[in-house]
């Protein structure tokens, strides 16, 4: 039976079923249970709704879940994405509103810089193997420093239409995060299947000596990993900062590892790497934020927000874990 | 001790193991197996890989449990749940790998669990002393004080010895325990095991060394594919017969295997494909010279510990040799990574597969091209067309048992995955491949194949450095053979030269400094 | 030989030498830097960060991490002041909040160890977990009005603060935990080599719930000392504390993959911390985010320490024989 299962089904979508099983029963609790929430309405060609509002306000952790898939596929974290949140949000808003120079200029510019700092990252980790979450604690201590530094301590606020356009404008209908996220998956998907650094990721992830001694070069594709996940940090808090037109270094990006990394967990790709699901990650963002806007919208006080996505991430993480599997099996045998 | 009850009497064994089963999925580990242990005697478990040897010491110390039969120790039926309980009940094991913590003291090591106490606080001045003792007891005398892990394998193999015997374990299990250890080292474990055997221990030996085993144990159980072959007096089983019951082969297949002569040399016509002159790096080879010549099979013969793991790191780029150089087709090159002897159509098959070579979750596909790929670099990606046919091809010519190229490599057994490593580098293109034990711990089907494999390759002009402990293997398949001892090479044997009786002489006699 | 053997030794020399350099720089430079109130003042304000900083100490020389350790201090802060604000004595609501953190500690470890979940996940649930809790239980600031407190305060004032002086007794009771009892020797071993650990037969279970439910008894204790400073809890308290004390704990010396470090380290670290911020208030003009540049930094420098030591070791370890075994091993010559 499991044969055939497997036969039908390529092993990448199989990953994919449980994840998407979850999203699928959180929507359908929803659309049956709670009022409007399947509600979409389109005014001047833009779509509204909570089912549109959960893509935009997933994005971020979408964008960054994409580069930390990678990481966690090479057997690392990354802490530290949420303090290069905010030295974007800050680098690009000073850019912007001090140094006048042109919105695409700031934009590259932050990208770059944040790219540096991804890779900053990996050199800590590939060059001079240090532990992951060692290395990128630096960064997710300093890096808050850094932003309040270049910020001058003060949220700055920016008044600039272009700027906004890339939070609160639509493409396509749709808010136009959701156009950056597909860019991007786009973009990590022909980088990492279109060329062999998929490969090259998970054989690193998951036997990195084998890997090393078959020529893979660990070093640079830990590089690699880390400083794409800058770039998706950096996009991450340029949207941020768009979104509230200032930027705020004391909270922009607070807490988003987290989510991100849960994301990344729950989509299916394990924690000691290897195999990794960019598609599983996305899922993985989109079921966190159902959680969360569902649980504003049933009318369930904001406090318990935390304690319910504790205890759904930990349920799934269960679910996933082949440990327990195998203790309940033992059980049932034994019984 | 009470010498009485301690004098061994052939009707009340210590422990008797009867008709012990172990079922894992899909295999049969154990499949009602006897075995006895008398108080004061050392007995060998002997068998090849798969035979159940190491499933049957799990299951006696608690790491497995058993699925049936039963096992009595000192006449009471036990059922040992975890190492902990089997080492309360009097039956400690001493790992291959060095199961102590590092970092630790030795004296901690040997008290870890069981400090002595007093006033509430741990007696740290007690565990000092009464761990000195417990090593001078087995002769070995160090400052206890400092960390396991600034002393050699060799001592800790003791401290680990020596937290067995504190526990008053009756029995010891030593499993592969020399497998680190130099000559003289294995000497003085021996020289302390008759010791404590004369004291009326009883210890279950198990070990590759055949010379090992015949000189230090009074009996052999023999075990097959989970079956028991029987139980032997080794003054009165021949090393050949024992070798064919372990294989299980009949006498004369095995003679005539022992008998055969090495490869005709090959024509020195061939420019050298590689030199390597004056190459050393401290601590791991003492500087050497190696020739290799295109369709040329070098062998590499020499005990575990000689270097010949250290050779092949080494020629690899994967440690940086410290002096010497190294010439390819007459150039002289410098490597310095595993990366850059690719570039130079190097291969190395390591002797670790599961650490070094196989990537478990990837598929069988996966795991083939990688070597190719990354040679192409990350950008020029192999077709997924071309990939399958490469893939297809290699799984037919090597034989590789797996029922599609798409299954994660870690659910193929040992040899096939020792396949597919292989077709890994052959689809690199090597002009030069390092197999280091390729026939170690896959089933004699396969090695046959391998040995085979190595033939074809070299006649099609592939350099070839072959490591291995089986010395018949190296003698049947070389044209040269390269003998180590000590992280030294010491000989080079050619052509008609080569036999197990010169191989072995090479490798026994002592230095003379 | 003899520099191996104080291997372990450099980073709490290290330590130790930057918190003196610190301590005496600030001390030529500032007036009244070198007092005993500054002192005192040190010990009082970071005992907070102290007991969370130790309770991490154990978790990561086991080669765990709790990331819950800030949740829990904001969560008992809040939880205590509730229970003294519907009329309960501050002593048994205290004693309830320890109960719960110790209680919610062994949760997480059992967690840990029975699922085979990684530390870092498990405990990063935990955190969203108790940081929700303590949202449930106040969104605002409840103050604590209590004869009890204010009898502590006056005492502080007048004699020594009763934080510094339990501060200082913890770090004791932890050192005499880590290195006098089977437990803390059991951890050391547990982060050397869990599979040895459990091979040689020590209590690996227990062990590893047991020093979970230490850092969340120390997180409470944590959590308690902040309604001592403010008179007050809050839910928000503690956020990102889990930071502090991971960065006390490796500037204290303590290798973050385990099996390597001292109790005294952190408390080192941990002053270290302290004076950088007292520094950074005595300047005035410096502003507080130079605190988190200078703690990366200070990270930085440690860990790549940590990993040159680390290399060096794997290098001297391998290979050559060593002169003990040679003398003790009877050598047969042809």
């Amino acid at each position: 039976m499991s044969e055939r299962l497997s036969r039908l089904m390529p092993a990448r979508l199989r990953q994919l079923i449980w994840p998407l099983m979850a999203l699928a029963a959180l929507l359908l609790f929803n659309g049956l249970f709670t009022d409007g929430f399947a509600r979409v309405t389109i005014r001047d060609g833009h779509a509204y709704g909570s089912l549109v509002d959960i893509l935009k306000l997933s994005s971020r952790v979408m964008l960054v879940s994409l580069g930390m898939t990678l990481v966690i596929a090479t057997a690392g974290v990354d802490l530290s994405v949420g303090a290069v949140v905010a030295i974007a949000g800050s680098v690009a808003a000073r850019l912007i509103v001090q140094q006048q120079i042109g919105l695409p200029m700031a934009l590259a510019a932050t990208s770059g810089l944040c790219l540096v700092l991804g890779a900053w990252n990996g050199t800590l980790v590939g060059w001079l193997g240090v532990q992951p979450i060692v290395a990128t604690l630096i960064l997710m201590v300093a890096g808050r420093g850094i932003a309040q530094l270049l910020a001058g301590g003060q949220i700055i606020t920016v008044e600039s239409s272009g700027f906004s356009f890339i939070a609160g404008g639509y493409f396509l209908g749709l808010p136009f995060p959701v156009t950056m996220v597909a860019l991007m998956l786009l973009l990590t998907v022909a980088l990492t299947r279109g060329t062999a650094l998929g490969l090259f990721i998970e054989a690193v992830g998951n036997n990195e000596t084998a890997a090393l001694f078959a020529g893979v070069n660990p070093c640079a594709v830990k590089m690699f990993a880390y400083a794409f996940t800058g770039l998706c940090s950096g996009m991450a808090g340029i949207i941020e900062a768009s979104d509230i037109k200032a930027a705020d270094a004391n909270n922009a990006g607070l807490y988003l590892e987290l989510d991100v990394i849960l994301a990344v967990v729950i989509g299916g790709t394990p924690l000691n790497g290897g195999r990794f699901d960019l598609a599983g990650s996305l899922v993985g963002a989109l079921i966190i934020q159902t959680l969360t806007t569902t649980i504003k919208m049933r009318g369930v006080p904001v406090e318990y927000t935390l304690v319910v996505k504790a205890v759904v991430v930990l349920v799934i993480c269960l679910a996933q874990s082949p440990e327990l599997r195998k203790l309940l099996l033992q059980r049932r045998a034994s019984a | 001790m009470n010498s009485a009850s301690v004098i061994s009497t052939d009707e009340a064994p210590l422990l008797a193991v009867r008709g012990v089963t172990k079922i894992f999925p899909g295999v049969r580990a154990l499949d009602g197996v006897d075995f006895t242990l008398r108080r004061g005697e050392i007995h060998a478990l002997m068998g090849e890989n798969g035979a159940g040897k190491s499933t049957l010491i799990k299951v006696l110390t608690g790491a497995d449990r058993r699925d049936g039969g039963e096992i009595l120790f000192d006449g009471c039926s036990i059922d040992p749940r975890s190492p902990a309980e089997a080492q309360r009940l009097g039956i400690s094991t001493v790992y291959q790998e060095v199961n102590l913590i590092p970092f630790l003291s030795v004296a901690e090591n040997i008290y870890l669990g069981r400090q002595p106490m007093k006033f509430g606080r741990i007696d740290w001045k007690q565990i000092n002393l009464r761990a000195a003792a417990a090593l001078k007891h087995i002769d070995v005398e160090v400052d206890v004080a400092r960390p396991l892990n600034s002393y050699s394998p060799a001592i800790q193999q003791m401290v680990s010895i020596a937290r067995a015997l504190d526990i008053r374990a009756k029995v010891l299990v030593l499993d592969e325990p020399t497998s680190s250890l130099d000559a003289n080292e294995v000497r003085h474990l021996f020289a302390v095991l008759r010791r404590l055997k004369a004291e009326g221990l009883a210890i279950i030996f198990v070990s590759h060394f055949l010379d090992q085993v015949y000189a230090i144990s009074d009996r052999f159980t023999v075990l097959r594919n989970g079956k028991l072959i029987g139980e032997y007096d080794a003054a009165k089983l021949p090393r050949l017969e024992l070798i064919a019951k372990m294989i299980g082969k009949d006498l004369k297949a095995v003679e005539e295997m022992s008998a055969r002569r090495g490869a005709e040399p090959v024509r020195t016509a061939h420019q050298p494909f590689l030199r390597v002159i004056g190459l050393g790096r401290r601590g791991s080879m003492t500087r050497f010279d190696l020739t290799i010549r295109a369709g040329e099979v070098v062998g590499l013969a020499g005990l575990l510990g000689s270097g010949r793991t250290e050779t092949a790191r080494l020629l690899f780029g994967i440690d940086r040799a410290e002096e010497g150089r190294m010439e390819i087709d007459g150039k002289l090159v410098t490597l310095t990574s595993p990366r850059g002897a690719i570039g130079r159509r190097f291969g190395f098959c390591p002797e670790d597969r599961k650490t070094q070579a196989v990537i478990p979750d990837l598929s069988v596909r996966e795991n083939i091209v990688l070597a190719l790929q990354a040679s192409k670099g990350w950008l020029r990606k192999i077709s997924t067309q071309q990939q399958q046919e490469l893939v297809e091809n290699y799984i037919k010519a090597l034989g590789i048992a797996t029922p599609d190229a798409e299954r994660p490599v870690k659910f193929l057994s040992g040899g096939n995955q020792q396949k597919a490593i292989l077709a890994r580098w052959l689809a690199s293109r090597p002009r030069f491949l390092i197999l280091d034990e390729p026939t170690r711990g896959i089933d004699v089907g396969a090695k046959v194949e391998i040995e085979k494999l190595i033939a074809r390759l070299c006649s099609e002009g592939m350099a070839i450095l072959f490591i291995s402990s089986e010395l018949e293997e190296v003698v049947r398949d070389s044209h040269r053979v390269v003998v180590l001892r000590d992280r030294k090479k010491v000989c080079e044997l050619t052509g008609g030269q080569i036999d197990l009786p010169s191989i072995m002489q090479a490798i026994a006699a002592r230095a003379d400094e | 030989m003899k520099f191996r053997l104080s291997r372990t030794h450099i980073p709490l020399l290290a330590t130790s030498a930057v918190f003196a350099l610190f301590y005496t720089g600030a001390s030529f430079r500032y007036d009244g830097f070198f007092s005993w109130t500054v002192f005192v003042n040190l010990l009082h304000d970071n005992a907070f960060l102290g007991f969370v900083a130790i309770g991490m100490t154990f978790v990561i020389l086991a080669g765990g991490i709790d990331l819950s350790v800030g949740a829990v201090v904001g969560f008992t802060s809040t939880f205590v002041a509730r229970l003294i604000a519907h009329q309960l004595h501050p002593l048994p609501a205290i004693l309830i909040a320890l109960v719960i953190g110790t209680g919610f500690g062994a949760g997480m470890g059992a967690l840990i160890r029975f699922t085979a979940l990684p530390p870092f996940l498990v405990t990063l649930a935990g955190m969203f977990f108790m940081r929700g809790l303590g949202f449930a239980v106040s969104l605002e600031t409840i103050p604590i009005k209590h004869p009890f407190y204010e009898a502590i305060s006056e005492f502080s004032l007048r004699v020594f603060p009763v934080t510094a002086i339990l501060f200082l007794s913890v770090v004791g009771a932890a050192i005499y935990l880590a290195h006098y009892t089977r437990f803390g020797r059991a951890i050391y071993a547990i982060g050397g080599s869990e599979p040895s650990a459990a091979l040689m037969g020590l209590p690996v279970s227990r062990t590893k719930i047991g020093l979970y439910a230490l850092s969340g008894l120390c997180a409470a204790l944590g959590g308690v000392t902040y309604t001592f400073y403010t008179s007050s809890g809050n839910a928000l308290a503690g956020t990102m504390l889990e930071l502090d004390a991971i960065a006390a704990v490796v500037i204290g010396g303590t290798l973050l993959s385990g099996g390597v470090g001292y109790v005294f380290g952190t408390l080192i670290g941990v002053l270290i911390l302290g004076v950088i911020q007292t520094i950074i208030t005595f300047q005035g003009t410096w502003n507080s985010w130079w605190t988190k540049i200078a703690i990366g930094v200070l990270l930085l420098a440690f860990i790549l320490l940590q990993r040159f030591l680390q290399s060096s070791a794997g290098r001297g370890g391998s290979g050559v024989a060593n002169p003990a075994m040679a003398r003790n091993m009877p050598v047969i010559r042809p």
